[in-house]
């Protein structure tokens, strides 16, 4: 049963309702993010985080939820919480608390995962995005809390042997999870894949988590509904919760697609959120479709209760300002930087900061050495990145220091090198881990002297009347084969250089 | 004199002394289990290794080894305490083959002072019940009356200390656990103040209640146990801080000075007429030995039985969860996963446990917490008060730790409310994390024992065994010991 027809299609209602457009309908979604936290061991208990490991290989008492053990809060995923907080300008409590949340499932090991019920670490706060639309304005979107729990085991079901086995691995039960969630005010798919992503960056910033989604670091449940004008009134569509969003281009696909399904079962037969629970649905890549997991009436009873295991956490102000010192700028902070202190366009201000806080401090380095922030970002933006990219390293493991980078485009500030034989010189330095000085030597890169410079121009006029008679009836771009030419009898001839002179030659 | 008619810290001092050895000890106590055991079912297992430990210890203390404070000494464990790669079944059918693959904190300090776990004693299912009859091993009789029972749920660990099975035990308290039992079978028990003991390893009834205790004959030996026991542990959360002293230091000051606080209500409705005039006549030795008895009130602990079982269950129903069959418990058959959930949980919970565990999924309920667990939680803060108020004006309180002495096997098995009622007097120590000691008075014309209950402020057990000491010094209730052959009584 996939949906209930309430109104016959050909009701009057119904005619209004096939009248309305899609693109009169406003999307309205809420994101819920669970983050795991980068601490070495779980969240109560020394177990290790590590992902990977033989199945149950790092697990104990108390993680497999033995009679009689007990949890024991780790103190670095409170501290990992409030930096995340603060980074999203939330409010922190003063006083958090444990809950328990009950359930039955397989991989659960206690019967129930201690979370956080009403009173979360962090409270309301807020993060800014980029947005793509014609106002170029950040939007804000609210956070309405972040709360602590743990994670779950992994239930794998083999269902090929005939036995069809089920197994649990429970090294992932009792990671730290941060969970995000965000009021219902991002508005597109676009939007949604803006904040995710912004999040993950900041997130990897602040060195709270890694966000690797494919080793479930981060997953992402979104809520969507459709706010739908008719007439004088504005009709809101069932709430559907969209799950199993592996990446972010399933966030973003997956919310469009629901968008444009609600569109038209509500035009089909008319629900609104007055008319149906809140339903689950599961996406699915391979479709591209979602479909329906569960209906559920407001929520499951969970029976929620304080933990009474674990008691109250107290954090103090000092604590808070202690971890709000130490936390470094953010990618907003380093944007704007970039923008308004290195003079980058904010599109390169974004591309060098999307890499992370690595790319951002080599940048600096660079462009405060060699004095010239657009030469930098030119390299880095587009050299630096494409080489890590094709070697699939990151630029800690990038073989040229800051300080070697700084001296190879002095040489190209200075004209000593020009663009091509500085790439040429970096592709040497990366490729054998040398110096610009000695990459210089070894290509035998040297200055080339005015009497060298003016008899190659005219062994080339010489040799080459045809191009010649080209750029005297006017075809300037055939010097371009002069250049060319020139190159090849002396490489360290400067293009600029010889192209001055061919000119003069030419034209006198 | 033999063995089994000392006190621990005399046994101690003999196997300090070399005046006997610990294998001699341990082989004393397996043989009286060996006889009395069947009649009396206070063991579920005796440990296998005892005696390999004794002669361990023996060994090092012939090479001049130094030693544990408990060196030799054995001590039977309630079944719902850890013990590495020892059955520990909680007295239930989910757990029959269930070997923790670790020691409870109590267990790894009691060993490591080298004292040596003699066996796991009965108890009621998971700790839930006042008269050890609801173990899936069988109850556990009286051995002052083997047709009553030892009360609960630590029956097997008191009635095992009372026939003189083992010198001490360790019991577990959540309404009354410890000292409703003592009482029953004419010995001491001692809940500490929540927090004091951790409960790591401690198989969870209700973590809030929950608290490891001192089941012995003498407020001597509860003291030489708590100094092992007692003290901070990093792995409980719940586990205090507070400074530990050395409990036996200080017992033998007077009790000059000392105010003792009765609370009139506690005396009059639903108590038995012997029990009250015992409780009396113990008010008069404690006056005797210098002590000014107030009169107090208590209130709110007429709410204690309500509020205690709403909280009880509730955490019980969480707590209980994790018995799914999926991992180390008993798993029935089924033909898919929730049959198998409704299968096990049906097959191996007994029919209490099952009773508590839908009395806290109900009460946890949406719709039902505010009015049932959030309520309870106001009473339980209100009943604190209670106690804060009156320790404002005494040093300890005073009453009978029960209504009434042991009743007969089955008297109450089908009416849970007046089971209930034998916890009457001793919840509100739970609620409010107060330390509580029952001692024996003078038994009941018929030879019932009977238990006086002292309560303390919190972490204040020190006043609680002094104050029991001196009583001892002055009476010898405690000394008293069933007759074998074990009689009953009608």
């Amino acid at each position: 049963m996939e949906d209930t027809v309430l109104n016959p299609t050909s009701s009057p209602q119904s005619s209004n309702r096939r009248a309305v457009r899609f693109d009169d309908a406003q999307i309205i979604i809420g994101l819920e993010v669970h983050v795991q936290l980068d601490t070495d061991s779980k969240l109560f208990c020394g177990c290790s985080t590590r992902f990977g490991e033989a199945a149950n290989s790092q697990t104990c008492v108390v993680c497999t939820g033995m009679p009689g053990a007990l949890p024991v809060i780790n103190q670095r995923a409170l501290e990992l919480s409030i930096r995340a907080g603060l980074s999203l300008n939330c409010q922190i409590a003063r006083s958090t608390k444990w809950d328990r949340k009950n359930y039955f499932y397989p991989d659960l090991p206690k019967g129930y995962q201690i979370s956080q019920f009403d009173q979360p670490i962090c409270g309301p706060g807020h993060l800014d995005i980029e947005t793509s639309d014609a106002t170029g304005q950040a939007r804000r979107i609210r956070i309405e809390r972040a709360h602590l729990e743990e994670d779950a085991g992994k239930s794998i079901h083999d269902e090929s042997s005939r036995r069809q086995d089920s197994k649990i691995d429970l090294n992932r039960t009792g990671t730290p999870l941060l969970e995000i969630v965000t009021q219902p005010d991002i508005r597109t798919a676009a939007e949604a894949k803006a904040f995710l992503s912004e999040l993950k960056l900041i997130l990897n910033y602040i060195d709270v988590s890694d966000c690797n989604m494919q080793q479930g670091n981060l997953r992402c449940d979104a809520n969507v509904n459709l706010h739908i004008p008719l007439g004088d009134e504005q009709i809101a569509t069932p709430i559907v919760e969209i799950k199993n969003l592996n990446s972010f281009r399933a966030v973003e696909r997956s919310i469009t697609h629901e968008a444009q399904r609600q569109f038209e079962a509500w035009q089909e037969h008319g629900l609104t959120i007055a008319d149906a629970p809140k339903q689950t649905r599961g996406w699915n890549d391979h479709t591209q479709t979602t479909t329906l997991q569960r209906e559920k009436e407001d929520s499951a009873d969970y029976r929620y209760f304080p933990d009474p295991d674990l008691i109250a956490v107290k954090i103090e102000e000092s604590q808070i300002q202690e971890i709000e010192s130490q936390l470094e700028q953010l990618p907003a902070d380093l944007r704007k930087l970039l923008a308004e202190q290195y003079n980058l366009k904010s599109a390169d201000a974004s591309v060098i900061v999307s890499q992370g806080r690595g790319v951002v401090d080599y940048f600096l380095k660079v462009a405060d050495g060699c004095e010239d922030s657009k030469i930098a970002n030119n390299w880095i933006g587009q050299e630096v990145l494409r080489q890590l990219n094709e070697s699939n390293q990151t630029i800690e493991q990038y073989p040229v220091s800051p300080q070697q980078f700084t001296d190879l485009l002095k040489l190209v500030i200075a004209g000593t090198l020009d663009q091509t034989r500085g790439k040429e010189v970096l592709n040497a330095m990366v490729a054998d881990c040398i110096s610009p000085e000695e990459a210089v030597q070894q290509l035998g890169i040297k200055p080339v002297d005015n009497n060298e410079l003016v008899s190659l121009c005219e062994k080339l006029i010489d040799e080459n009347q045809d191009v010649v008679e080209q750029i005297q009836s006017g075809n300037g771009k055939a010097i371009g084969m002069l250049i060319g030419k020139a190159r090849k009898i002396n490489p360290n001839a400067n293009p600029g250089l010889v192209k001055a002179m061919l000119s003069k030659m030419i034209s006198a | 004199m033999t063995l089994s008619a000392l006190n621990a810290d005399v046994i101690v001092d003999q196997l300090n002394a070399g005046e006997v050895t610990a294998t001699d000890c341990v082989q004393h106590f397996l043989d009286r289990i060996q006889i009395h055991n069947a009649e009396l079912n206070a063991f579920i297992r005796v440990s296998e290794s005892a005696l390999e430990q004794a002669e361990a210890i023996d060994q090092r203390r012939k090479s001049g080894e130094s030693l544990g404070s408990l060196a030799g000494l054995p001590i039977a464990i309630k079944d719902g305490i850890c013990v590495s790669g020892q059955p520990t079944t909680a007295g239930s059918k989910m757990l029959e083959n269930f070997s923790p693959p670790y020691d409870a904190t109590i267990v790894e300090r009691l060993k490591s002072a080298d004292a040596i776990i003699i066996g796991k004693t009965n108890m009621d299912e998971f700790a839930m019940g006042s008269s050890t009859e609801n173990s899936f091993f069988g109850p556990t009789n009286n051995p002052w009356a083997t047709n009553r029972v030892p009360g609960g749920s630590s029956g097997g660990s008191a009635a095992c200390v009372a026939a003189r099975l083992a010198p001490v035990a360790i019991g577990s308290d959540t309404g009354g656990s410890i000292r409703q039992p003592a009482s029953f079978c004419g010995i001491t028990g001692l809940k500490p103040t929540y927090g004091r003991v951790s409960r790591y390893g401690l198989i969870a009834f209700a973590s809030s209640l929950d608290q490891i205790g001192p089941m012995t004959r003498t407020a001597k030996e509860s003291a030489l146990l708590m100094s092992v026991i007692a003290g901070f542990d990093p792995r409980d959360s719940t586990s205090s801080k507070e400074q530990v002293s050395d409990f036996l230091t200080g017992l033998e000051t007077p009790l000059a000075g000392l105010r003792i606080g009765v609370c009139r209500d506690h005396l009059n409705e639903g108590l038995d007429v012997e029990v009250k005039t015992k409780i009396n006549d113990a008010i008069s030795v404690f006056k005797q030995l210098g002590a000014n008895i107030e009169e107090i009130e208590l209130p709110q602990t007429k709410s204690a039985i309500a509020a205690y079982y709403i909280i009880a269950p509730c955490e019980a129903s969480s707590n209980l969860a994790r018995y799914d069959g999926v991992r180390y418990t008993f798993r029935a058959q089924a033909n898919d996963l929730e049959e198998m959930y409704r299968n096990t949980r049906g097959q191996g919970f007994g029919d209490e446990v099952k009773q508590r565990i839908m009395l806290g999924t109900y009460a946890l309920s949406s719709g039902y917490y505010e009015a049932y667990y959030l309520k309870a939680s106001k009473v339980r803060r209100m009943i604190k008060q209670d106690y804060d108020e009156a320790f404002k004006k005494v040093d300890l309180i005073l009453g009978p730790t029960t209504p009434t002495p042991a009743f007969k096997l089955g008297q109450h098995t089908q009416d849970p409310l007046a089971m209930y009622l034998a916890d009457i007097y001793t919840v509100s120590a739970n609620l409010a994390g107060i330390p509580a000691i029952s001692v024996p008075v003078e038994p009941s014309s018929t030879g019932l024992p009977i238990g006086l209950q002292l309560q303390g402020r919190a972490f204040e057990e020190n006043t609680l065994l002094r104050a029991a000491h001196q009583f001892q010094n002055e009476t010898l209730w405690h000394t008293a010991s069933p007759s074998e052959p074990w009689r009953t009584q009608s």
